[in-house]
């Protein structure tokens, strides 16, 4: 067992539980920077999913494709958390289900 | 199972340099802060103070290390063990000399050399950021929260340039190892000019060299940029509510930095252990070095200003004298001529930061933050274009 | 070696991960998030991935971690409050969830053979040239439309944080 080798799958499965302990976190938490997180956490499993493709198919394409990922999730984080600042500044409240409707 | 012994070897050397020379750093900031404040600094424990980083060891562990009944526990010790980690991390892929062969074993001058050593670098000191932001919010204390905030957002801020200012040399360069890099800095232009990174054609990364050294004094929190820490401004900023080991360790962090900063400047720009003249010549650099620090310690000792130098100058004018002697064995040039440049180069660069430490005074928080956007960010990336079109055009 | 590598990095990320998903105060959540990333950038590099780990600890964990870990400290907002009793629609949905994670194993475990492993060093296409070749050549129209998406973001971020000028 000590010299075996690591199965593509697991690699795989882990993406997929990250991805789901993601979708958990993102339907069911109420504070609005823990659901962002969340969406963090589904990306991040999505790039382990391009990064063990590209290692099974041996071409450097699944990695440019994380790359890509990585660059998006920047620039979301970067509005996202503008937008979070300026939720909190108006309505003083982080919470979800308080800011449910345009209108104050 | 050599490989493992030689290593193993190696990682105690270094660590144990590195640990002393961050302990004689602080003692040579001090000794030189004073002398430019026309004080003379710590003198009383031991001959010129030489003894006062022991003294500042021993009252550190021996100070009663309490914890605030109001911190958050788990941060407020993690922070500490964060910083100090991350920043004694970076030495494993410093190179300090080419490949030598000690008694018959053949090794690099490094403890592990990756094809990817300067993202590494820059990894780890951005990580390093979460050290002071925790230290900032564990601390649960106004000054605290502003001065971490106040230092992640610097040190983040000032990430930008830095790197950009490391991409240049890389395009000359070719490569992420800091071997190669060193390597493509060897040789000499005109016979005298040597070849590195700061002198190098197609374009003279000097922008790029300086770019370099004003974001590390940024990253490191030094003076001009260290206001999240200054005394009096924010009681002590991240740090406030730190004492013992775990403000040692913070301290420590902080010089690690400084000297890692200095390793990789001097790698990247400076040529890393290449000499400045051709090889048999510059071979008698380090014997008229140290023979002029050994002349100058006897003529001063012979007729001593103050009673207590009667012994210590004439014993360092001896002990100079005793290793410019040392540089005159052929048999050990190998190991120790890389050295002395390498040495030689980041103890100039140390000194650089201790002098400016010394001279300025520090940016308001609005203008430190305002000179990286808006005006050193434009200058790496302007610099790192030129760079690209001269080695674009230029290059075979 | 390496399946104790794994065993120990995956076991990591999924206790981090769980830990964000359950912690009440957003900041115990940003530090499980950097814990994920960490054990994900080693999960890369024996993957071969050289290039991405170290843009995911440099970019990921360095950066945009930071970022939200400075917008939890400015904004102080305290923990989440004590939940009330669990809505009808975790009661149905997290058992549905576990229900599809283990359609998608199920799916994976059929669809790809167990032979195929990973062993380090076996794909050493990751390296900073490869990923630079493909990026300016193959890849250089998303490369420069994700310039400008960042270009976006940034003047949308300042627009949206300045104070209102009256």
């Amino acid at each position: 067992m000590l010299h075996a080798a690591v199965p593509l799958n697991w690699y795989l499965i882990l993406s997929a539980i990250l991805f789901c302990l993601g979708l958990a976190g993102y339907l069911y938490r109420r504070n609005v920077i823990t659901v962002f997180m969340s969406i963090e956490l589904m990306l991040n499993g999505v790039n382990l999913s391009f990064v063990a493709f590209s290692y099974k198919f041996r071409q450097v394409d699944g990695q440019i494709f994380t790359y890509f990922v990585m660059v998006v999730a920047a620039a979301e984080a970067a509005v996202g958390l503008a937008i979070i600042l300026t939720l909190f500044k108006n309505r003083q409240t982080l919470d979800i289900d308080d800011v449910n409707s345009m209108k104050d | 199972m050599n490989f493992f012994i030689i290593s193993l070897i190696k990682a105690a050397i270094v660590a144990f340099v590195l640990l002393t020379a961050l302990a004689y750093l602080q003692w040579l900031e001090r000794k030189l802060l004073g002398h430019i404040q026309l004080r003379p600094g710590p003198n009383r424990v031991g001959p010129h103070g030489l003894l006062q980083p022991l003294a500042d060891v021993i009252k550190l562990v021996t100070k009663e290390g309490f914890i605030p009944s109001h911190v958050d526990k788990f941060f407020y010790l993690l922070a500490p063990f964060i910083a100090v980690t991350l920043a004694l991390i970076p030495i494993a892929v410093i190179p300090f000399g080419p490949e030598v062969n000690i008694f018959g074993v053949k090794t690099w001058l490094q403890l592990t050399d990756l094809s990817i050593g300067v993202l590494f670098v820059l990894a780890i000191s951005s990580v390093g950021v979460y050290g002071v932001a925790l230290a900032g919010w564990a601390s649960n204390n106004k000054y605290s929260l502003i001065g971490g905030l106040r230092s992640s957002a610097q040190m983040i801020s000032y990430e930008l340039p830095l790197a950009l200012a490391i991409a240049s040399p890389l395009l000359l360069a070719n490569s992420l190892s800091f071997r190669h890099i060193v390597g493509q800095q060897a040789g000499y232009y005109l016979g005298f000019i040597p070849r590195w990174a700061i002198f190098q054609m197609p374009f003279p990364q000097i922008f790029a060299f300086i770019i370099f050294l004003i974001a590390g004094f940024a990253e490191t929190n030094r003076i001009p940029f260290d206001l999240p820490e200054a005394e009096n401004e924010l009681v002590a900023g991240y740090h406030t509510e730190y004492s013992s080991m775990k403000f040692a360790a913070f301290f420590m962090a902080e010089y690690c930095n400084m000297v890692i900063s200095a390793c990789v400047a001097t790698l990247l720009f400076l040529g890393g252990w290449h000499p400045l003249f051709p090889a048999p010549y510059s071979n008698a650099i380090p014997v008229l070095v140290f023979l002029f620090f050994g002349a100058i310690g006897l003529y001063h000792g012979l007729n001593p200003a103050r009673r207590r130098d009667r012994f210590s100058l004439p014993i360092t004018g001896i002990v100079s004298i005793i290793i410019a002697l040392i540089f005159l064995i052929p048999i050990l040039w190998p190991v120790i001529i890389p050295l002395f440049w390498f040495c030689a180069k980041v103890v100039v660069l140390l000194f650089v930061f201790i002098w400016i430490r010394g001279t300025l005074p520090r940016f308001r928080y609005d203008q430190l933050m305002r000179f990286a956007w808006t005006f050193l960010f434009p200058v790496a990336v302007l610099n790192l274009l030129v760079t690209g079109l001269f080695v674009a055009v230029f290059s075979k | 070696m390496s399946v104790i590598l794994f065993l120990v990095f995956a076991v990591i990320a999924v206790v981090c991960g769980i830990n964000l998903v359950i912690q009440r105060h957003p900041i115990n959540s940003a530090l499980s998030l950097i814990g994920v990333m960490g054990s994900l950038a080693v999960l890369y590099l024996m993957l071969g991935a050289e290039f991405i780990a170290a843009a995911q600890v440099i970019v990921y964990a360095g950066a945009i971690m930071v970022l939200f870990l400075i917008v939890i400290m400015l904004l102080n907002a305290g923990a989440e409050g004590r939940t009330r009793r669990p809505s009808w629609g975790a009661i149905v949905g997290i058992p549905l969830i576990a229900v599809f994670l283990g359609l998608v194993s199920f799916v994976i475990q059929a669809l790809l053979p167990k032979s195929e492993t990973v062993a380090f060093g076996q794909f050493t296409g990751g390296n900073a040239r490869n990923i630079g070749h493909a990026l300016f050549t193959t890849y250089l129209l998303p490369f420069e439309l994700t310039s400008v998406l960042i270009l976006i973001a940034i003047v949308g971020a300042i627009v949206l944080a300045r104070k209102e000028i009256d």
